[in-house]
């Protein structure tokens, strides 16, 4: 069913605003002001915005060590997101996480797991705790196509499964694990395929379409607010850029990326509001203006705020 | 010793039956703990790998004990994703050799979401594991105590005896952060089977509620010539050594069980070392990166100029554990080398 006509503004909006979100820390990553390395979301953006979108806000996502478009999606604010990219006091973690373990527990993120599969067991655990308390909430996990050679993924799974767990998994099927090509690693061509061997729905969509997403994750969200356990659903999508900064892209042709670039998320959506006469390209331009001041003012806010103070820093591991 | 003495009366409990009274008592305390784990609650199955569990679903039924597939990292996964959503898992791991199947989740999980959340998070957790070599051989013999000694965001707690296991099981399953709870296999019956002397293991334990706290030593006796520091069965081979010199040579070891080894109680243990200015650490787990080295190094650290012999340790030897049964106790730690090494730094 076709979203909202505001509901598709507000999808265009946010995809908008993980794009420009990666592209102003890239420049402050290279100015220097952003310690650390990053890894991106560019091109990707369809699937945190399609997810999220039907998920509430006391839902829970887990995320990986490409966690900014989840965060912004999941309703992370940009300067707390921010803040923490410039690992200050005003951070969503405090300035103790950083880019890989970017969260907000009151915005339904756990801090990123960058341990690749490490969120396909501990989303068990949210959505075991929902089942117990008798809360009708949902866990969704999102993971690359790496971490589905993990055992984790298996065991996550597997359990979610058979104790018929409210969780949705969510593969960003980007075709690289860093360097490595997906049909190396795996002679079954669809991670979705292997939702059968435990029972499970498996869905594959296009995950460069945003509206095929959202549709996807509505049904297996409702399914598992339901009581009726997991979902796999695999997103065919491509990072824009490399794995992380360092990262020249020789194990991939530009050709191949110039395929993907034509099926970018954000221009496929802004055809489809244009041609259906929903906005036109002054809306859409006023969209990047208010998209730019928030993060104009993200940056100016990061920027002038207090470092964390490290005579606090011991008292950190433990409550 | 119990709270309050005058208030109520004690029987005598095994290790295993203190630890299901602790479960089930805080069960019925607070709805927000849970059991998971392999083998815990199916019906005509084990209650555990040692029997722990034996009797609880009748009264707290399946949805809260949770039996899973082999899944350790599943298992430890899904305690961490509960407690971080402020239930209190109890897991439990069959055998502590399993742990390594679980790492991420307890090193890179449990231990750093607390920090990584920037103090907004907490992992209220439990994860009891059997250690200790009992002639299974190389995979369920081991003491990997040391290893999770070395994770700050986790607290490890080996318990010896019933008084100490319930009231610490009971402070574990209160306490906001990540415990690992060590429970020696060879410990959990009334008596210690052979290869510990057939000790009589069980002990008084109140019938009124208590709790023992998380980060306190214990002195199981007092002596003034020499400090002993052990755990498990290594503590109770001290204890009788300890005794047998008191009889033959006249000297009077201090034993201590340290009951947590992350955080240290080092006040209790340093102010023994300063009366005796010897120190002796019996364990289990081998030598080379044990906790004893962790003890040694700060006791070195923190009493050196108190010392009156170099500080000496007693553990498994460098080596994975053989089954064979006279091999299995040439590598692990013997009264006879408690001794020598007792009567080296006394000499």
């Amino acid at each position: 069913m076709r979203p909202e006509p505001a509901t598709l503004l507000e999808l265009y909006r946010t995809m908008l605003l993980v794009r420009r979100f990666e592209e102003r820390v890239y420049l402050l990553f290279l100015d220097g002001e952003i310690p650390g390395t990053l890894h991106q979301y560019q091109g990707q953006e369809a699937v945190a915005v399609g997810v999220c979108d039907v998920l509430r806000r006391d839902d829970w996502i887990t995320s990986t060590h490409r966690p900014h478009g989840h965060a912004l999606a999941k309703g992370v604010g940009p300067r707390a997101a921010m803040a923490e990219l410039y690992g200050k006091e005003t951070g969503c973690c405090r300035g103790r996480g950083g880019s890989m373990h970017l969260g907000d527990p009151d915005a339904g993120m756990l801090p990123a797991i960058a341990i690749v599969g490490g969120g396909n067991t501990v989303v068990t655990g949210l959505g075991l705790a929902f089942k117990l308390r008798r809360t009708d909430q949902v866990a969704v996990c999102f993971f690359g196509d790496g971490a589905t050679n993990e055992g984790a993924f298996h065991e996550g799974l597997n359990f979610a499964a058979v104790e018929r767990l409210p969780v949705v998994f969510v593969c960003e099927n980007n075709r690289y694990g860093a360097s490595t090509p997906w049909e190396r690693v795996s002679l079954v061509p669809s991670v979705a395929a292997r939702a059968a061997a435990y029972g499970v729905e498996g869905r594959a969509v296009d995950g460069m379409d945003v509206l095929a997403v959202r549709e996807a994750a509505s049904t297996a969200v409702a399914a598992a607010r339901a009581g009726k356990g997991p979902t796999l659903i695999e997103c065919a999508t491509y990072r824009f850029v490399g794995h992380s900064r360092s990262d020249a892209r020789r194990y991939r042709s530009r050709e191949e990326e110039a395929e993907w670039q034509l099926r970018d998320p954000i221009e496929r959506l802004r055809r489809q509001l244009e041609e259906d006469g929903l906005a036109d390209a002054a809306a859409l331009e006023a969209v990047a203006r208010e998209v730019d001041a928030v993060l104009d003012d993200a940056v100016e806010f990061a920027r002038r705020s207090p470092d964390p103070d490290p005579a606090e820093v011991l008292a950190d591991a433990y409550v | 010793m119990p709270m309050s003495e005058a208030a109520t009366g004690t029987r005598r409990l095994t290790i295993a039956e203190a630890l299901r009274e602790a479960v089930a008592e805080e069960l019925r305390r607070d709805e927000s703990v849970f059991l998971i784990g392999e083998d815990i609650g199916i019906p005509g199955g084990f209650g555990g790998a040692f029997g722990v569990y034996l009797g609880l679903t009748e009264e707290f039924g399946h949805e809260r004990i949770i039996d899973t597939p082999i899944s350790e990292k599943a298992i430890a996964g899904a305690a961490v994703g509960a407690a971080l959503m402020g239930l209190r898992p109890i897991a439990d791991m069959q055998y502590s050799d399993f742990l390594f199947e679980c790492m991420d989740e307890l090193v890179n999980q449990a231990a750093k979401m607390r920090l990584m959340s920037g103090g907004r998070l907490r992992v209220p957790l439990v994860m009891r594991a059997p250690v200790g070599a009992s002639t299974r051989g190389a995979q369920h013999g081991q003491s990997p105590e040391s290893y999770f000694v070395h994770v700050p965001g986790l607290k490890v707690v080996c318990v010896s005896d019933a008084y100490n296991a319930k009231g610490l099981l009971k402070s574990a399953v209160r306490d906001d952060n990540p415990v690992l709870f060590f429970e020696h296999k060879l410990l959990y019956g009334s008596k210690g089977r052979e290869q510990v002397g057939g000790l009589d293991l069980t002990a008084e334990v109140p019938e009124e509620e208590y709790l023992v706290p998380i980060g306190k030593a214990l002195v199981k006796r007092e002596g003034r010539d020499v400090t002993l520091v052990a755990t498990h069965v290594s503590l109770y081979q001290s204890l009788a050594v300890a005794e047998e010199l008191a009889v033959e040579s006249g000297i009077e070891c201090e034993v201590i069980d340290p009951l947590t080894l992350l955080p240290l109680d080092t006040e209790t243990i340093w102010g023994s070392l300063r009366r005796t200015g010897r120190l002796v650490i019996v364990h289990e787990d081998t030598r080379t990166g044990g906790w004893g080295a962790e003890v040694a190094a700060r006791a070195a650290d923190d009493c050196l100029y108190e010392l009156e012999a170099p500080i000496k340790r007693v553990t498994a030897h460098d080596v994975p554990m053989p089954y064979a049964p006279v091999l299995e106790q040439s590598v692990l730690p013997t009264g006879e080398r408690i001794r020598a090494a007792i009567l080296e730094v006394c000499g």
